[in-house]
């Protein structure tokens, strides 16, 4: 459990509507992220659960609601997104990584530009990233020559060289060959030990009962049960909660 | 042998002699009995009959057809030796027929043929020993090879700086088109919004208007409208043909842009980098990366584009050896040389842009 109760990130009844109000991916959220954290989302495909992700580093624009991050409202125009993002990292379903450039530039380009360090500091610290993830052999190849599974880690650590304080995961393994999946997870696994707080979308239930604090139950653009993973699955108070749990265990 | 047929309401196949078809009962087309034997027999008096007639020239032809189809029907492990022998014979028939076709229609449009080809053949012996003195009037006299040289030189002055403004033209324009679809909604300044839309309106105009008239005219009308009282026409080259390449330049690169995949814009965003940075570490290496060829492209077209500068008075190579035709009043050798020029310039380029292509695809592996 978290080791203090500092909320990193609030979001109050947020909303993401499309085409006026015919369409609700998000239809009043309301949560809280405390520091250290691993919040896990579940749910069916087309519950809003990766708008909602997008729209806390404003990836998605929110209709109406609040996020507040560190205390500040993200969602005024006076704020700054780019710095609010370099706080956030991000970790995609389809990785994206750079092709045009190499693994370790992928990693280099953003602490070089942003945080101006030199490039001899910053491709230090991307090796020892590296070393931690077991791919510091593949510094200089290039994303073509990677598994999905090797791409997904880079991606991870990526996102992880600018320091973030909080990383949020977009189904990370969905893309993945099944035996590929187990290494990526395990790189999640270590960063959650190490105290990252974490907020990630995901099919993989083992996951979130091993290393989630938290998991979050959302259909049609709300949250409908969010408890400890324990609760979750061996206790799920909601008919919703307790089909889709029949369907996917 | 029933030829298959093939039911018209559910295309099922059938071989056999059903009279409905045994999916949909409907009424199926009536049977056609195929007969290898009499095809064969076909095929051997058609190829007869084109050898035959082949002095009567277009019923050979017909019938070498004939016998060539009727042999062909059947797979040549069953045809019988009489459809092969048909089939060689319309082999033979078919070039005697065409070579009498030919004759006939030389008898009709030259008349006497001997006289024809006896003349001809002089004519072309006259050129052939001509081509020196012919060579030594166009380009040695005078020094009349300094027009082409010259002419080569404003050509390429003319595509380089043309080609420059293009590509600076090009990339604003596409910059602002594809930023005006991605951040209209996202820009919090209402001035931004407002100078970003007037901007996306101005290229959007410029583009209709670029590539909606015609490259002549556009020269005409700087020239002659919009730089009248300049005498620079060089300048006024560059500029006609640089305006107008940076409307194509614009949409190749901004499919370049559009064809960079969206994850690729949403991973800059998310690092933290700026539109613009991320547009200018990210978006623009790749996007440059895939028009590469096409821009290459571009290029060639422009070199062949200027040829029209003539109708500004620019002594360019068209112009140049049009000058010496002018002088000495024989086309085809000023004229062939500068489009040998032409051909030898493009084709060096697109050699260029072939070993371009291969490396850029060898680098993505």
């Amino acid at each position: 459990m978290s080791a203090d109760n500092h909320v990193i990130i609030s979001v109050k009844d947020l909303k993401r509507h499309y085409n006026g109000e015919a369409i609700k991916a998000l239809d009043g959220v309301t949560t809280d992220i405390k520091k250290g954290e691993v919040v896990v989302i579940i749910g069916p495909s087309g519950s809003g659960k990766s708008t909602f992700l997008r729209s806390l580093n404003l990836l998605e624009r929110p209709t109406s609601g609040t996020i507040t991050f560190e205390g500040q409202d993200i969602t005024s125009p006076s704020t700054d997104i780019n710095l609010l993002r370099q706080n956030m990292g991000m970790v995609f379903q389809h990785f994206n990584l750079f092709p045009h450039l190499s693994i370790l530039r992928n990693m280099t380009i953003a602490p070089m530009k942003l945080h101006g360090l030199p490039k001899e500091v910053a491709e230090k610290k991307a090796m020892e990233l590296l070393k931690r993830v077991g791919l510091e052999d593949r510094a200089n190849a290039y994303p073509s020559q990677l598994s999905g599974g090797q791409k997904q880690r880079i991606a991870i650590v990526r996102a992880l060289a600018m320091d973030p304080e909080v990383m949020l995961f977009d189904e990370p393994t969905s893309a993945l060959d099944p035996e590929m999946v187990g290494e990526v997870l395990d790189v999640m696994k270590n960063l959650a030990k190490a105290g990252m707080t974490m907020v990630c979308v995901t099919h993989e239930m083992g996951f979130a009962r091993e290393v989630g604090t938290r998991v979050i139950f959302m259909d049609c653009g709300k949250i409908i049960e969010e408890n400890t993973p324990e609760q979750i699955f061996s206790n799920p108070q909601n008919d919703r909660l307790r089909s889709f749990l029949q369907k996917v265990l | 042998m029933i030829r298959s047929r093939f039911c018209r309401i559910c295309g099922i196949k059938v071989t056999g002699e059903e009279k409905e078809c045994p999916q949909c009962h409907s009424e199926l087309p009536s049977i056609v009995i195929y007969d290898p034997v009499k095809e064969a027999n076909l095929a051997f008096i058609f190829g007869l009959l084109s050898i035959l007639l082949s002095f009567i020239p277009f019923a050979g032809i017909v019938f070498s057809a004939l016998a060539i189809s009727r042999s062909n029907k059947n797979s040549l492990k069953t045809i019988n030796k009489k459809a092969k022998t048909g089939r060689t014979l319309a082999f033979i028939g078919l070039p005697l027929s065409i070579i009498g076709t030919v004759y006939v229609i030389m008898l009709l449009t030259v008349g006497n043929i001997p006289l024809w080809a006896e003349t001809t053949y002089t004519k072309f012996i006259k050129w052939l020993s001509g081509i020196p003195a012919d060579f030594e009037n166009n380009f040695i006299t005078d020094s009349r090879y300094t027009y082409i040289l010259k002419g080569l030189g404003i050509t390429f002055e003319v595509t380089i700086f043309a080609a420059l403004l293009g590509i600076v033209l090009g990339v604003i324009v596409a910059l602002i088109r594809s930023s005006y679809a991605t951040l209209k909604d996202e820009l919090n300044s209402k001035f931004g919004k407002w100078l970003l839309k007037v901007l996306n309106g101005i290229s959007g105009f410029y583009l209709t208007v670029i590539r909606g008239t015609p490259i002549v005219v556009q020269l005409l009308i700087a020239y002659f409208v919009i730089f009248i009282s300049s005498n620079n026409k060089v300048l006024v080259a560059i500029l006609a043909f640089g305006i107008n390449s940076g409307a194509y330049v614009a949409e190749i690169i901004r499919s370049g842009i559009v064809s960079v995949d969206k994850g690729q814009f949403e991973a800059g965003r998310s690092l933290g980098f700026s539109y613009v940075r991320t547009m200018a570490f990210i978006i623009i290496p790749q996007a440059f990366k895939t028009v590469l060829p096409a821009l290459a492209n571009e290029f060639i077209v422009l070199i062949k584009e200027t040829s029209v500068s003539g109708y500004i008075g620019l002594q360019e190579l068209t112009k140049g050896g049009d000058i010496i035709r002018s002088r000495t009043y024989s086309a085809f050798m000023p004229l062939i040389a500068v489009a040998i020029i032409y051909l030898i310039i493009v084709m060096f380029f697109s050699k260029l842009v072939s070993i371009l292509e291969r490396r850029l695809k060898n680098s993505e592996r």
